[in-house]
């Protein structure tokens, strides 16, 4: 994992002087609301409805039990002793208070941590494959340069007021797990000819307008991103929309521009600085890509695994094949039945620590399905990883599958949502708590956003749920079909929303369909793509008068 | 009055900003003497008789604005101010770029509008020299603290075009 060295810390701890010096002449009537508000959001606070929510980053995923550690005791002294993994590799608190965030923030530089960007109209968080470096079908680790991409972002002069919000992804596999068709730069490291570089992707993303990112140039060399990444800047800074929020996404660009022409604008700008003193150097890459040098692996051969039946459960569910022999990847789930998905208590951010230490070199990731990963785990360690993990709550064996969904925090704590979402995740979870079931359903990803801001990803759920606001009441509109990867779509609206107490019968109705309709091997996805979007439809809106939702029940108190 | 900060001091403005009212246009503003900042707008309208009768020119430009259609003009210019109607408005920072690292205009830059302590850092960087601070804000404090917030900075810009890790030791 990357270390910092004196001027990286430096940096860190210059930003957290800085924002307590901004806190301090806020606070002292010095800066106003909306002076302080870019200001704090980008160091990841914001004002929400309960209480501020504070945004810690991950950076492309990558932390150690240190920093674990650190959460732990973070979350413990400044909040109520949990924390939310998002699904930009970021934690969210919940309850801190504004004034002591200078002080989560110095004490995250501590162990090489920060909120640096997080939020605001800026540069975010560098995100990627969770088992970067590990992954059998890996063709290139993209973590030395989202690494190098991350010093880049970080206090950028010229890119730091945005027209909106700007999300970089990196995947170096032949399975993109990063998304990167839908953000607003995706990068795929691929060889050609024996060199190495990037297909770039512009203009993706999810939110109030999905949309498909489209390729500005097939191939990058690597030494040339940061001049590139800087041309595609430049032209978005310059001439993407100010005058209405939701229409100030780098895709709005693209879309009005044409891929074309806004290819020959970057193009055109990136002749003026390419070659220039930002090329990387190979010193500089070969110095980053020095921390990312594999573990002293083990000569192992491949174990057998115990036979027993929910050690094979899990272990069938939550291992990823790993590019050394006798290794495995190991994903904690953070999406036990009952909890809110994603969610992680102190004591579990703890025992993720000491498993970290015991069987993975002291490194950890997280996913962007909101999980913890172990990456170099010896498979004759799994039983007894899975042993300490159940007993700490980590490992439901349903990673892949219906009730690992993606989910944001949503209305019960998130400003923006129009809807809750964790209940919902909470209901559908309880609807199939069966085991049996749940593995006889197989591979289904269903994600769930509380608004159309889209935080749960639901446009590329296999199943999509997204809280909608009628009339002051939350309903829930379902799509089907969504998928990330290489093959990444949007989902299909399978028709009227739903109200909430609906919502385990609809997905129910759902996965009956799929179930009468299977072939031997088919999964979900598999089975909709040959039967289409109809007979669903026909079974969740069966008995309707014309289709429409049933109005809901208002909430007793 | 903003407050001016150059060349990393308090200092009195002596150049006046030319304003359209009510009812002037480019076309017939009436144009001022002395050493006087004019609109984008009003350069290109005026052009020749701006030069036939002033010897120091400065040039206002918008955020809107494309630094590219005067691009011929930037000789004619002692000053470039470059607006920020609104500090969260980030145009200008390209603005300033473009004109120091493609340009390579060596005139004074100034950041005008809604300048702030909090932004003096990256507007240095990209190569502003004069600051108009806005009303009410601490000059003081802003020379104090406002343009050594970091000591060191990772990417190429225009006060400093080696990137960090091109000189590291």
């Amino acid at each position: 994992m990357y270390k910092y060295d004196a001027i990286d810390r430096q940096l860190v701890n210059e930003r957290v002087e800085q924002f307590r010096d901004q806190v301090r002449r806020w606070k002292a009537g010095e800066l106003s609301d909306d002076e302080f508000r870019p200001l704090r959001l980008q160091n990841g606070l914001y004002i929400q409805r309960h209480a501020p929510m504070f945004r810690i980053a991950v950076p492309y995923g990558m932390m150690n039990s240190a920093r674990m550690r650190k959460l732990a005791s973070i979350s413990q002294k400044y909040d109520r002793g949990y924390g939310h993994f998002t699904t930009r590799h970021n934690l969210q608190l919940n309850w801190p208070k504004i004034e002591d965030v200078p002080d989560i923030l110095a004490e995250l530089a501590e162990v090489e941590m920060h909120a640096i960007q997080t939020s605001g109209n800026c540069l975010r968080n560098i995100t990627t494959d969770q088992f970067a470096g590990v992954a059998a079908d890996e063709i290139i680790d993209p973590r030395p340069l989202a690494e190098i991409l991350r010093q880049w972002t970080t206090f950028h002069p010229e890119f730091a007021f945005l027209p909106r919000k700007f999300k970089i992804a990196i995947s170096g596999t032949k399975d993109d797990r990063a998304v990167t068709w839908f953000h607003d730069i995706g990068l795929h490291l691929q060889q050609r000819n024996g060199e190495v570089g990037f297909r770039v992707i512009v203009g993706g993303g999810l939110g109030r307008t999905p949309i498909r990112g489209e390729v500005v140039r097939e191939f990058l060399p690597w030494q040339h991103i940061l001049t590139y990444c800087e041309a595609i800047l430049r032209v978005y800074n310059r001439q993407g929309r100010r005058d209405n929020a939701f229409k100030a996404r780098i895709k709005i660009l693209v879309q009005a521009l044409g891929i074309e022409a806004f290819t020959k604008l970057v193009e055109e700008e990136w002749a003026q600085t390419k070659d220039g003193p930002a090329t990387i150097t190979q010193a500089e890459f070969d110095r980053v890509a020095a921390h990312f040098e594999p573990p002293a692996y083990e000569k192992l051969d491949e174990p057998e695994l115990p036979f027993e039946k929910s050690f094979k459960n899990w272990a069938d569910r939550s291992i990823h094949p790993h590019k050394v022999p006798g290794y495995a990847a190991v994903t904690l789930s953070l999406k036990k039945h009952g909890a809110a998905p994603g969610d992680i208590s102190a004591e579990q951010m703890l025992a993720v620590a000491d498993l970290a230490d015991q069987y993975s070199f002291g490194e950890l990731r997280v996913s962007h399905e909101q999980n913890i990963i172990l990456a170099d785990v010896k498979k004759t360690d799994l039983y007894e990883l899975w042993q300490k993990a159940k007993a700490a709550g980590l490992a439901t064996p349903n990673i892949g599958l219906l009730t690992a969904m993606i989910c944001c925090p949503g209305g019960d704590f998130c400003d923006l949502a129009n809807a809750k979402s964790i209940p919902i995740a909470n209901a559908i979870q309880a609807r199939f708590d069966d085991l049996d079931y749940l593995f006889d359903i197989g591979e289904i990803d269903l994600n769930i956003s509380g608004c159309m801001n889209a935080c749960g990803h639901h446009h590329v759920g296999h199943i999509g749920v997204l809280g909608v606001d009628k009339n002051d009441s939350e309903f829930y509109q379902v799509t089907l079909g969504g998928r990330q990867g290489n093959d990444a779509r949007l989902g299909k609206v399978i028709g009227p929303s739903f109200a909430a107490e609906e919502m385990p019968d609809v997905v129910d109705k759902i996965i009956k369909v799929y179930i009468e309709h299977r072939h031997a091997d088919e999964r979900f996805l598999d089975t909709f793509d040959r039967i289409g979007l109809d007979p669903f439809k026909n079974r969740v809106y069966e008995g309707r008068a014309h289709g429409k939702a049933k109005a809901a029940q208002p909430e007793a108190a | 009055m903003a407050q001016l900060i150059k060349n990393r001091t308090a200092t009195l403005d002596t150049w006046k900003t030319l304003e359209l009212v009510e009812g002037e246009t480019p076309e017939n503003v009436e144009l001022p003497t002395g050493d006087v900042i004019f609109p984008l707008a009003v350069w290109q309208a005026r052009k020749a008789e701006i030069i036939s009768c002033h010897k120091r020119i400065g040039l206002l430009i918008d955020s809107s604005e494309r630094i590219e259609d005067v691009a011929d003009d930037l000789d004619y210019f002692v000053i470039i101010a470059v607006n920020f109607p609104k500090f969260v408005d980030g145009r200008g920072y390209s603005t300033a770029a473009l004109l120091r690292q493609r340009y390579h205009y060596q005139g004074e830059v100034r950041a005008v509008g809604d300048v702030l302590h909090d932004q003096l850092f990256y507007m240095q960087r990209v190569g502003f020299d004069s600051y108009a601070l806005k009303d009410g804000k601490d000059v003081v404090y802003a020379l104090q603290k406002g343009f050594t917030t970091f000591g060191e900075t990772y990417q190429a810009a225009t006060d400093q075009p080696q990137p960090y890790f091109r000189r590291r030791a």
